[in-house]
């Protein structure tokens, strides 16, 4: 038992960092991914996740595989994106989904432009984005980092972004702090999708943030457990999913969001909340 | 006022001089035989074949990987146009056959690499999911300069056949880049002698150096397959380095075709040295370390020297 699911770690220092970076970007990206959800914007991570390519791009081609110079980029490029994206769903007839569809395709039409006039074959979406087996330290500050400011951020705007999920209506009576809170929580979307890039790859990225929440979704009604739900899944994706990895030889990043699939097959069957069984047999009412 | 013959008759006289230029080198001399190779290192043997009496364009150029090379529709156009395809073989161009069909091209194909011994890779290479487009042969022959030799014979007989009239300079170019070819041989297997024999330990991240470690005697591994294509998974990284450490491995190289981070975890881990970067599949631009196949193979041993001898 002990070789099988400890071993791996103690035995390997670049386990021990992909299991640091995956649980360092489970617990950043859990909430997020859970309030992307209850938006009703699951998507839109992965429509950020293409806005960010022109400037994780130039970042490389200024200053090849320099980490900060990447990020920087990738954090420009989506900023701008979201700004962009917010402003024209606020100010004119365009609903928010549009905005974002229209902003993120120029902006991956840009970016594969700028990959193209760089002119090599070498894959270079390869080389932008990352692999969870070759975390180095600055790498893993950079995402404990973006996971520390998600939570502090959140704590701070978890009120009105709550209300803004729940009656968004009643939200603009009472209070302006929804245009803020909903723009902050953007750019947390774009800093999460940025570090989860340069730590795992595109795919890992929004994979351990939408798989997670929809699991929430499956076991709680309450916000607090959903999000308590949707981390320790996405957690315990990573650590299982290192582990097959590590003993099957499939590659790493898409055995963490297959394991996260299977969690997510299981609770959309066996959910206690909307699951397809509780459906089928439904318990019997409480009669006094 | 310009009138619509002016327009047309300005457009005739800005069009001449491109008109005559290009056709003007026909009949001050033969026109240079168009060639085609599929990858830098292929090309740069055509040129010091060929000489001034072969024109070489390569498909993929320095610093591209041919591995994971799709074709553009103007390589299409640059087969179409060329009286000769120069080809590596050994699977190496698996998309090459689509594209001389689809370029409708009448070329001869020369396989280059014709009469090289291939390497099968090796058993323990976990490359079983590699298979599709490989085969079992190892395609990178030209890394052991005995075999450039013969690629460099291919080629000189290859154009002497197609060019009957240019036989004679085909052959003393070939000679004299044989002769250099013979002195590098030379200075690979002298440098490689100095390094003790125990210490002839290397870690690539493309195994791409078996024919280079087979003709001089050094051990190379790799932790992926022969491809670049796929992606390392826990268990290849976890074995590359129980190898290192059981093997007491020396160094450990960077390449420049495939993620180096991954490279520079394993070094960390291991306490093995990270040498610089071992040219395996492409010629680098001019400015750089290796813009010839000679420069090329100087730079790899001048690394993997000091990373073995310090």
């Amino acid at each position: 038992m002990f070789e099988l699911l400890i071993a791996p770690f103690t035995e390997f220092e670049f386990m021990r960092r992909a299991l640091a970076g995956a649980l360092a970007l489970a617990l950043g990206a859990g909430p997020i991914g859970v309030f992307l959800m209850l938006r009703r914007m699951s998507l839109v991570g992965d429509a950020m996740a293409h806005a960010i390519l022109p400037g994780a791009a130039v970042g490389f081609l200024l200053s090849g595989l320099n980490l900060f110079a990447m990020t920087a980029g990738g954090l420009l490029a989506g900023f701008i994106v979201a700004l962009l994206t917010g402003l024209v769903a606020r100010t004119t007839e365009l609903k928010e989904d549009a905005a974002l569809a229209t902003f993120y395709l120029l902006s991956l039409a840009l970016g594969v432009t700028i990959v193209s006039i760089k002119g090599t074959n070498v894959d270079l979406l390869h080389v932008l984005f990352g692999n969870v087996l070759a975390l180095d330290d600055q790498t893993l500050l950079l995402i404990a980092a973006n996971a520390s400011i998600s939570l502090v951020v959140i704590a701070l705007i978890y009120r009105p972004l709550v209300i803004e999920c729940v009656d968004p209506g009643f939200m603009r009576s009472v209070s302006r702090a929804g245009g803020p809170a909903h723009l902050a929580f953007l750019a947390l979307v774009v800093i999460n999708l940025v570090s989860g890039f340069h730590a795992l790859g595109t795919l890992l990225a929004v994979g351990i943030m939408m798989l997670p929440a929809a699991i929430g979704r499956f076991w709680a009604r309450d916000i607090t457990l959903m999000i308590a739900i949707a981390t320790l899944s996405g957690a315990l994706a990573g650590y299982v999913g290192l582990l097959l990895s590590f003993h099957t030889g499939i590659a790493s990043g898409p055995a963490i969001i297959l394991l996260a699939g299977v969690l997510y097959v299981a609770s959309l069957l066996f959910g206690r909340v909307g699951g397809l069984l509780r459906q089928l047999f439904p318990g019997r009412h409480l009669e006094a | 006022m310009i009138t619509r013959r002016k327009a047309v008759a300005s457009t005739c006289a800005a069009l001449m001089p491109g008109f005559v230029l290009r056709f003007a080198p026909a009949y001050a001399q033969e026109s240079p035989v168009k060639a085609i190779a599929t990858f830098s290192i292929l090309a740069d043997f055509v040129r010091n074949v060929g000489g001034g009496r072969a024109d070489v364009a390569a498909l993929v150029g320095p610093n591209g990987n041919a591995h994971v090379y799709a074709p553009s529709p103007a390589d299409a156009k640059k087969v179409a146009d060329a009286k000769v395809v120069f080809v590596n073989g050994l699977g190496f161009e698996g998309w090459l056959d689509r594209l001389v069909k689809a370029s409708a091209s009448t070329a001869p194909v020369i396989v280059a690499s014709k009469g090289i011994k291939p390497i099968e890779r090796s058993a323990d290479d976990h490359g079983a999911a590699h298979e599709h487009d490989h085969g079992r042969a190892d395609p990178h022959a030209w890394q052991s300069v005995p075999n450039a030799k013969i690629y460099v014979a291919n080629i000189r007989d290859a154009l002497a056949a197609l060019d009957p009239a240019g036989k004679p300079v085909y052959e003393s170019n070939a000679d004299s880049y044989l002769g250099k070819l013979d002195a590098l041989d030379r200075e690979v297997r002298d440098v490689i002698a100095s390094i003790p024999a125990d210490r002839r330990r290397v870690i690539t991240s493309h195994n791409a150096f078996d024919y280079f470690g087979a003709a001089y005697g050094i051990n190379f591994t790799a932790p992926q397959g022969v491809s670049t294509e796929s992606e390392a998974s826990a268990k290849d990284v976890a074995a590359i380095i129980t190898q290192i450490r059981r093997d007491k491995a020396t160094a450990v190289f960077l390449e420049n075709v495939t993620d180096p981070r991954l490279m520079r975890q394993i070094a960390t881990e291991t306490g093995a040295k990270v040498g610089g970067v071992l040219y395996s599949d492409a010629l680098t631009d001019p400015s750089r370390d290796a813009p010839t196949y000679i420069d090329l193979i100087r730079h790899n041993l001048k690394q993997l020297a000091a990373a073995l001898t310090s």
